[in-house]
């Protein structure tokens, strides 16, 4: 048994090696201003006194995480102000990008990715060892993150490794650590927050809820766990004063309701149909203005960008999306199983990421890694995965918009559908038939096959590609540029859909 | 031959199938478990589409030259190539002219590339046209004409290089002796596709190898599948599409020759072989045919004699000795010419005298690299990498000398570290080393054992062999970190020609061994066939 799992920890160790090899590979690709941005981080935290990190406006790319965001960056710009002194320079940093930090910022996201091999270590150790693989290859080699972390440039993987962590905790029926390591990652990224709801209700329930007593004490050691955390997340900033300032950095309501380029979420829908009935009804005569302002800038309380239908707030989305957790929650609340809490989490984030506030495409991470726990559970939840890791890959596409990151994207999303294909079709291999084909070689019989309908979504996926990236560029030229944006995002958003309905039934049933 | 094989490859894929499915999973699962219960065509397009994702990956790094005027690399030798096919007409593209310049890296291989930088050409024309204008594109650099030379590569990769590979994995491993298990042929397919070698080199430092390399592989599958004229016609176009792919040449004549000689009618067989070889070359070749100057002119493009018998340091055996006898000192440049042929047929004789006398489907694959070999360690004007070509038979024997392999692989890479480094692709060759040592120690892959009957088995082998691992890693870390000596500007390039010299000889002197010994081996079991 020992020999077994030692065996079977090398084969971890063998795919997070591999996977590495690519991660490096991807050094000299395409970065996006986010790596500018966590450039400046490090120098804002290296350079300035604490005092100064929320106020600090030296460039356009201002501090907005939360504070052990900055605490990391910090330990990371001792490192940095190391190996070349001038990333964590205020001034002459800015837009600096030769190798030394290009290697340097890179290779901490790399390194940081460990918490996600952790993460995934402790949650599948108990499974058995075709699901344990399997998981292992979901997350590991999940291209998502490879996009957005090890392209695009972010520290994505080390966060929702974090998550895992706490997940595991959590189905191990040791609740306070699970919790207290929310709290941790809560002050990382506030964006994670959208699945406290279910983490307070299953704490609630699971944990406190045992007794007068001893659920009494269990409230205050929890309550007092989560506001230490707090206290040593924010406490700096509230003795300075400056607690105000750092909520503000942290929640920008000033921006638009989606974002520069639209999150695949349920609001794509909405603004289709504001246009379309603006359409309509100045077709049969009605005198609608067509308004100024944009859906992605804008401040709140200027005129609202659609013309037909109610302005959105922000607080409209926080409503919808707390009533699209309610469900979830109640179930929480019956009965709270561990074994169900991965994919509690994982609806919760659907939710905010279809209905939630100026969303980011980014966010379709948080549900896709923990679904692909969820996904080795049972032949439904695989057909659902597969599906719903597809299009949240793929509604990644237009972050890497340059040609030269063309082919390891498309590359990328191929080799894991194929694998995450091959991966359930042997998962759910059919025992009883083994069947010889023509050349006389064995083919095991799976369970596991897509649909039609969901066939046809994945083929329209192709089409869908092949008119936004060749057909459109070659008939309409440079016309219409967010033409294609927009069929990517609102084909993603039906299958996002399509995914949050199918959580929701399984969650109810 | 093979169909009584098969029979037997059969029962043994039947038994690993056979044993209940929950069996395999109580045990371990390996690394290839998911990838083999389809067929071997779809486990080979997972890994296909993975070794594309490396391909690309490299190819966003720099290329050999990138930024350094007046000559640049190889990357500008393509592209110059390409632009003058596009614009010239077909004549013309091998004759020195006021807008062809055969100084400034004039077009030095057969037609077939030619052809095929002209249609490459048209398609960067397409989408970049100032990268192929005539005289003014001259160490053209740009974002998009490097993304379009990449894909071209990656394409003819694709097109050529990996339909070849597949075509061999399934003839090879239907034809083995010994049946080989999935997980084996899984392990055999990332080794071929994942070949850092071939990466770096056309990936990194730009050139066309998976397209004759390919077309070699092709023709060697065809062998394995008895089908001798289409064998004829994919070496043809292999050998006018790079004349090194001659380096192979002895491998198929001997063996081509040995099994016509045991035709009934061998003068025959040997002719229809002959007019295949012929036809393909007229027709490749055919706008240069037209008279006897236009082909001599073509000719003389293609045996840059004048470049001497060596260049740089390869670690061959020209350029080790030269440390001790001046070679290009003591003799012309005409004696050298007809010396190192000699030599390199004295080298390659062994292995073809071999095949001609008892050929068979391994023996040929150990005359592939035999002769390979023996070229690149004595023929004329060798450069680092030529090694692919030697490397390239080796792969496609991992299975059989996995342990041979391992090394090669390692002084393979080694001896073109120095050419890595100068074209700045230092993080590419460690990367891909390592995804190499990951790969070829993936958990569950049943390490073969040692065979028996060689020398390897002497302790002192073993010795020697560290010892020159252990030299070979401080030579990196020395050849990274000190400036040599002002006196020896090239000490370390030189240490490391040494080092990998040694290793090929001894690998050769193995191979070359293990190659006769086979035949007595294959033979012995012939004759307890037939008692039985």
């Amino acid at each position: 048994m020992a020999h077994r799992k030692n065996n079977d920890r090398r084969l971890l160790l063998w795919f997070f090696a591999v996977f590495t090899t690519v991660k490096l590979l991807l050094i000299p690709s395409y970065r996006s201003t986010d790596f500018e941005v966590h450039r400046n981080w490090l120098a804002i935290t290296n350079s300035l006194p604490l005092t100064q990190w929320y106020y600090d406006e030296t460039s356009q790319w201002t501090l907005d995480y939360p504070p052990f965001f900055a605490y990391f960056e910090r330990f990371l710009s001792t490192f940095a102000s190391l190996i070349d002194p001038r990333i964590v320079d205020l001034e002459s940093g800015l837009n600096y990008t030769s190798d030394s930090v290009i290697y340097f910022q890179r290779i901490t996201v790399i390194v940081s990715d460990l918490s996600l091999l952790y993460g995934v270590y402790r949650l599948s150790r108990d499974l058995d060892s075709i699901k344990r693989n399997l998981i292992w290859v979901l997350v590991i080699l999940s291209p998502g993150l490879l996009i957005v972390d090890h392209v695009h440039f972010q520290y994505n993987g080390f966060l929702l490794g974090l998550l895992l962590i706490s997940i595991s905790f959590l189905e191990q029926g040791r609740d306070l650590i699970g919790g207290f390591l929310f709290a941790v990652l809560l002050c990382f990224k506030h964006l994670f927050a959208v699945a406290a709801p279910v983490y307070f209700v299953y704490l609630l329930r699971h944990y406190c809820w045992s007794g007068l007593v001893t659920g009494f004490r269990r409230l205050l050691t929890i309550g007092a766990v989560v506001v230490a955390v707090f206290a040593v997340a924010y406490g700096p900033f509230v003795y300075y004063g400056q607690i105000e300032q750092v909520i503000k950095r942290m929640f920008p309501f000033g921006r638009g309701l989606c974002h520069a380029y639209w999150a695949p979420n349920f609001w794509v829908f909405y603004i289709i149909l504001d246009k379309g009935l603006t359409f309509l009804l100045r077709k049969l005569g009605f005198d609608i203005q067509i308004p100024s302002a944009s859906f992605t800038g804008g401040l709140v309380g200027d005129s609202s960008p659609f013309a037909v239908l109610p302005q959105i707030t922000p607080l409209a989305t926080f409503a919808l999306v707390l009533l699209a957790i309610t469900p979830c929650l109640l179930k929480a609340w019956q009965k709270p199983q561990p074994g169900l809490i991965a994919r509690w989490i994982a609806y919760a984030y659907t939710c905010g990421f279809l209905f939630g506030w100026h969303v980011h495409e980014k966010a379709s991470l948080h549900f896709t890694i923990p679904l692909a726990i969820v996904a080795v559970q049972s032949l439904e939840d695989a057909k659902h995965y597969f599906i719903v890791s597809i299009v949240s890959c793929y509604s990644l596409f237009p972050l890497l918009y340059e040609p030269q990151e063309y082919p390891i994207k498309v590359l990328l999303l191929l080799s894991h559908s194929m694998v995450t294909w091959l991966g359930f079709k042997a998962q759910h291999a059919d025992n009883t038939s083994l069947k010889k084909n023509e050349t006389g070689e064995i083919e095991i019989k799976s369970k596991f096959r897509i649909g039609c309908i969901e066939k046809s979504y994945l083929i329209g996926l192709v089409i869908v590609e092949i008119v936004s990236q060749f057909l459109h560029p070659y008939f309409l030229g440079d016309k219409f540029p967010f033409l294609p944006l927009m069929l990517i995002s609102t084909y993603c958003a039906l299958g996002i859909m399509y995914s949050w309905i199918w959580q929701l039934r399984r969650i109810l049933t | 031959m093979p169909k009584k094989k098969k029979p037997a490859k059969h029962s043994g894929d039947d038994v690993t199938a056979a044993a209940p499915w929950s069996d395999q999973i109580g045990a371990s699962l390996d690394t290839w478990w998911w990838l083999i219960h389809q067929r071997t065509t779809t486990t080979f397009l997972c890994i296909s589409f993975f070794a594309l994702l490396i391909r690309s990956a490299v190819s966003m790094f720099p290329y050999s030259g990138a930024g350094t005027p007046p000559k640049f690399g190889d990357f500008e030798a393509q592209r110059h190539w390409m632009e003058i096919t596009t614009n010239l007409p077909m004549i013309d593209w091998y004759r020195n002219g006021t807008y062809n310049d055969l100084s400034y890296w004039g077009l030095d291989y057969p037609p077939l590339t030619a052809y095929q930088s002209y249609i490459h050409g048209i398609f960067l024309q397409m989408f970049n046209p100032e990268s192929t204008s005539l005289l003014s594109s001259h160490g053209h650099e740009s974002y998009l004409g490097k993304l379009v030379m990449r894909w071209t590569v990656l394409s003819s990769d694709m097109l050529i290089f990996f339909p070849a590979a597949l075509f061999f994995v399934l003839v090879y491993h239907k034809t083995r002796v010994t049946s080989s298990t999935k997980s084996e042929v899984a392990w055999h397919i990332a080794m071929i596709l994942l070949n850092p070698c071939l990466i770096l080199i056309d990936h990194g430092h730009f050139q066309y190898n998976c397209i004759s390399l390919g077309l070699t592989m092709g023709a060697i599958a065809a062998v394995l599948c008895e089908s001798e004229v289409l064998t004829c016609v994919l070496f043809s176009l292999a050998l006018s599409h790079k004349q090194m792919s001659a380096y192979f040449a002895p491998a198929f004549f001997s063996h081509l020759l040995g099994k016509c000689l045991r035709r009934k009618s061998p003068i025959l067989a040997v002719l229809k072989l002959g007019i295949a070889v012929i036809v393909t070359f007229v027709i490749v070749w055919w706008p240069y045919l037209r008279s006897l100057d236009d082909f001599l002119m073509v000719l003389s493009r293609l045996a840059p004699f004048e470049r001497g018998i060596y260049e740089d340091y390869v670690a061959n055996f020209w350029c080790t000795t030269s440390i001790l006898i001046k070679w290009k000192k003591l003799f012309t440049t005409q004696s050298l010419k007809s010396l190192s042929l000699a030599a390199t047929v004295l080298a390659s004789l062994p292995s073809m005298v071999q095949q001609i006398l008892s050929p068979s489907n391994e023996g040929f694959l150990y005359g592939l690299l035999n002769s390979s070999m023996a070229f690149y360690l004595f023929s004329f004007q060798v450069h680092e990498k030529s090694i692919l070509m030697p490397f390239l038979s080796a792969t496609l024997l991992a299975l059989k000398i996995p342990d041979h392999f391992n090394h090669l692989t390692y002084y393979a890479l080694f001896s073109m570290f120095p050419l890595l480094c100068r074209d700045k692709l230092l993080l590419p060759y460690l990367t891909l080393s390592f995804l190499f040592v990951l790969i070829y120690h993936s958990p569950g892959i049943p390490k073969s054992k040692p065979s028996s009957f060689s020398f390897t088995n002497f302790p002192g082998y073993s010795f020697l062999l560290k010892t020159h691992f252990f030299i070979s890693l401080v030579l990196h870390i020395l050849y990274l970190t000190i400036q040599p000596p002002q006196k020896y500007p090239f000490l370390f390039e030189a240490m490391i020609m040494i080092l990998c010299f040694s290793y090929f000889v001894m690998f050769a002197i193995h191979t070359n061994y293990t190659q006769w010994t086979l035949s007595s081996h294959l033979r012995s079991a012939d004759k307890e066939k037939k008692q039985i």
